[in-house]
């Protein structure tokens, strides 16, 4: 452990729950994202925001090992991100599967387990219990039976979260978990949210609704193919960020200013 | 029955009821072998044709297919060189499965390689390595020892080869590839349904294909010999197919698919037997379509009788609503409820009021009296709530939404009779359980 401390460079805390240091990530040799370098402190609520194209899925996908790496590390909790896995759920974007799957809502859920339960046994009875609790968690209850293609999408994004709350993580990455979802599923998903972080947990989340981010989230990294800020959300989420962060896309920074000066205006 | 034989050849003899009732019970041996054999290759085929379908790879499976030809030519002429018995049945089937490997690893490779997508990738392998068997057949048969003559009934099958000892074959096959499918069930289905979730928790996902794949290519080659190349694919994805009419858990399709595959298997064998000279693989992929076909019209997940039957329904009760609505608005405005002033109401025909009315009398919602129509108690109850609940909305709209009074009517008109008791609950909240004693728009002024 010491050494990959080390190898992580004297900048990087070992307390931090995620740690990223120099990644970089191309497609087809262009590059998404370059020399990302972070520390995401443990038991905040973390956004990352920036304009469509800026790499925000890739980052988190990059982390989790899902997309490969140009170059670079991650570390979770100090440690090599594969020796962690356990540690950290993923809730990918809602359009990313096929809703008409033949399954329900517990059944969905139910998969948070399956890491736990082990290759080739059956679900347990305790497993089920579980993924109930994890449905409650996210007021989907009634609708545990319910083939999942006759949820709306709302009720679609709380079983994905349901389903990451299953696997009883302490790092949670969701990728736009409030894409257009109703007032009752943004409601729910703000209280687990909060929930999690009084119980300890990291939750790093991609989000795209500027307006919102001084409410919900305590730390943000703005993204545009670079880390342009991260920090707190009252020292970084300034003006002058998000033009950097926005930056060329002049109607994307008025609207963000005048998202901005409302928002402080409210304070 | 017809028991003169014609004179032509091609003649069609029905079977007696003693003939049927021995194929039924499998009573004659050399059927009892294939039936048994492709009754147990339709269980497995709808086991690993389930994941198969929700992993979208069933055109892959298809080039698999086509490619285990130039694999079990090659095996032959491997096992002539070597002076072995050409027709070995194992060594055919190994040859077919590495072949069939292969294609899958080709089109991978091109995938991968180029620029060019799936159908493409899959197009060029199946074609040239069915192609290239042809070749290979062609210059099998001119080895002058071994005897490729039976070989090209892999091509569309040839049920009546099979002895005993391929079927045991088949069967233990079947029961091996079902356990494995049984045993990693949960790891299919979280690999077809999401497998970006399952990376990201560390799972084997490229291993977890080839396990898939692999599987795949067992059923391809166990159907070789009584399906043939060509339709293997068929035994994999019609009864999957189909089985997604009839249930919407992962669970029962498993078990729908399989007993839509062992039943195809059965009747296919069972005609075959009976009609002479009928090809047993074309047979059993026809009774497997024919339960496509029952199961598309008739299944009660998304057939098409269950959806027509759920809009007519809708419809229906829609209609009953109206008429309802209708009556009690004329009532209330202190007029006799005439016929004339219910049709008047809405654009509807003479003969549809008198459907809806004589059904609202049916359900005793109404009854005639002398000239006018006059609702039950009953009657005066549902409408209560309906019009209830068409108020609501339309008070909804003209507060909230901004929409002038005057065009309320007929967007409330959309919406009222899918209101559930939640969404009633907190309209009255937010509009106050009195706002809606009285139309808040003129009634009789729309159509």
């Amino acid at each position: 452990m010491l050494s990959e401390i080390k190898h992580l460079g004297s900048e990087h805390s070992p307390f931090a729950a995620v740690s990223v240091h120099d990644l970089t990530v191309a497609y087809h040799r262009k590059p998404v994202l370059w020399d990302v370098d972070l520390d995401i402190p443990s038991g905040k609520l973390v956004a990352i925001v920036g304009p469509n194209g800026a790499g925000k899925s890739t980052l988190i996908k990059a982390v989790m090992d899902l997309v490969p790496k140009a170059s670079g590390l991650i570390s979770i909790y100090g440690k090599q991100f594969r020796k962690q896995r356990h540690r950290v759920a993923y809730v990918p974007q809602r359009e990313s599967v096929d809703w008409d799957f033949p399954i329900d809502a517990i059944g969905v859920v139910t998969m948070g387990r399956y890491r736990k339960i082990g290759w080739c046994k059956p679900v347990r009875s305790q497993d089920k219990q579980l993924a109930m609790d994890a449905l409650k968690r996210v007021g989907m209850e009634e609708y545990a039976d319910r083939q999942i293609s006759q949820l709306s999408g709302g009720q679609q994004q709380r079983v994905f979260l349901a389903r990451a709350l299953a696997q009883d993580a302490d790092i949670y990455f969701m990728d736009e978990p409030f894409a257009s979802v109703d007032a009752a599923t943004e409601r729910a998903i703000v209280q687990v949210l909060r929930d999690l972080r009084s119980t300890g947990k990291t939750v790093i989340v991609v989000h795209h609704d500027l307006q919102t981010v001084t409410d919900y989230f305590d730390h943000v990294i703005m993204l545009n193919m670079r880390v342009v800020a991260h920090g707190t959300v009252e020292e970084v989420f300034t003006n002058e960020n998000l033009r950097k962060t926005y930056g060329g896309r002049l109607t994307l920074l008025d609207e963000a200013a005048g998202l901005l000066a409302r928002q402080s205006s409210k304070v | 029955m017809n028991t003169g034989h014609s004179i032509s050849d091609t003649s069609f003899v029905l079977p007696t009821a003693e003939q049927l009732w021995r194929v039924l019970i499998l009573d004659e041996y050399n059927t009892r072998v294939v039936i048994l054999g492709v009754m147990a290759l339709g269980i497995v085929a709808g086991l690993v044709g389930t994941f198969l379908l929700l992993r979208k790879r069933a055109l892959t499976a298809d080039a698999l297919s086509h490619a285990t030809l130039p694999g079990i030519t090659v095996a032959f002429m491997v096992m002539v060189a070597f002076g072995m018995q050409g027709k070995s049945m194992f060594g055919l089937m190994i040859g077919a499965f590495v072949f069939g490997c292969i294609g899958v690893l080709l089109i991978l490779g091109i995938r991968r390689t180029t620029r060019l997508k799936d159908d493409a990738a899959i197009g060029i392998v199946l074609s040239v390595l069915f192609g290239l068997g042809l070749c290979l057949l062609r210059l099998a048969t001119e080895i002058p020892t071994g005897n490729a003559a039976g070989l090209n009934g892999f091509i569309f099958g040839k049920a009546s080869s099979m002895v005993a000892s391929d079927t045991k074959v088949i069967i233990t096959v079947a029961i091996c590839t079902g356990i494995i499918v049984a045993a990693l069930r949960k790891e299919f289905t979280a690999l077809c349904f999401d497998e970006n979730f399952g990376a990201a928790q560390g799972w084997p996902i490229l291993r977890l294909d080839i396990v898939l794949m692999t599987l795949v290519a067992i059923v391809t080659v166990i159907a070789l010999q009584s399906v043939g190349l060509v339709l293997a694919v068929a035994m994999l994805i019609v009864p999957a197919a189909s089985a997604r009419y009839w249930c919407t858990k992962i669970g029962s399709l498993l078990f729908v698919s399989a007993l839509i595959g062992c039943l195809g298997g059965w009747l296919g064998g069972v005609v075959s037997a009976l009609v002479p000279r009928m090809p047993t693989g074309p047979v059993i992929v026809l009774v497997c379509g024919g339960w496509f076909v029952i199961s598309f019209i008739f299944g009660p997940v998304n057939g098409i009788v269950a959806r027509q039957w759920r809009v007519w329904r809708l419809n229906r009760r829609v209609a009953m609503q109206h008429i309802l609505r209708a009556m009690f608005e004329v009532s209330s405005e202190n007029k006799l409820c005439k016929f004339e002033s219910i049709v008047e109401t809405r654009s509807w025909s003479q003969s549809q009021v008198t459907r809806l009315l004589s059904r609202l009398e049916r359900n005793h919602f109404a009854k005639k009296e002398e000239k006018c129509w006059v609702l039950t108690g009953l009657g005066i109850q549902e409408a209560t709530r309906v019009v209830r609940n068409h108020r609501l909305w339309e008070v909804y709209l003209i507060n909230y939404a901004d929409i002038a009074p005057n065009h309320v009517d007929r967007d409330a008109d959309l919406i009222e009779h899918v209101l559930g008791t939640s969404m009633v609950e907190k309209l009255e909240a937010l509009l106050g359980s009195d706002a809606v004693s009285t139309s808040p728009h003129p009634l009789g002024e729309q159509e």
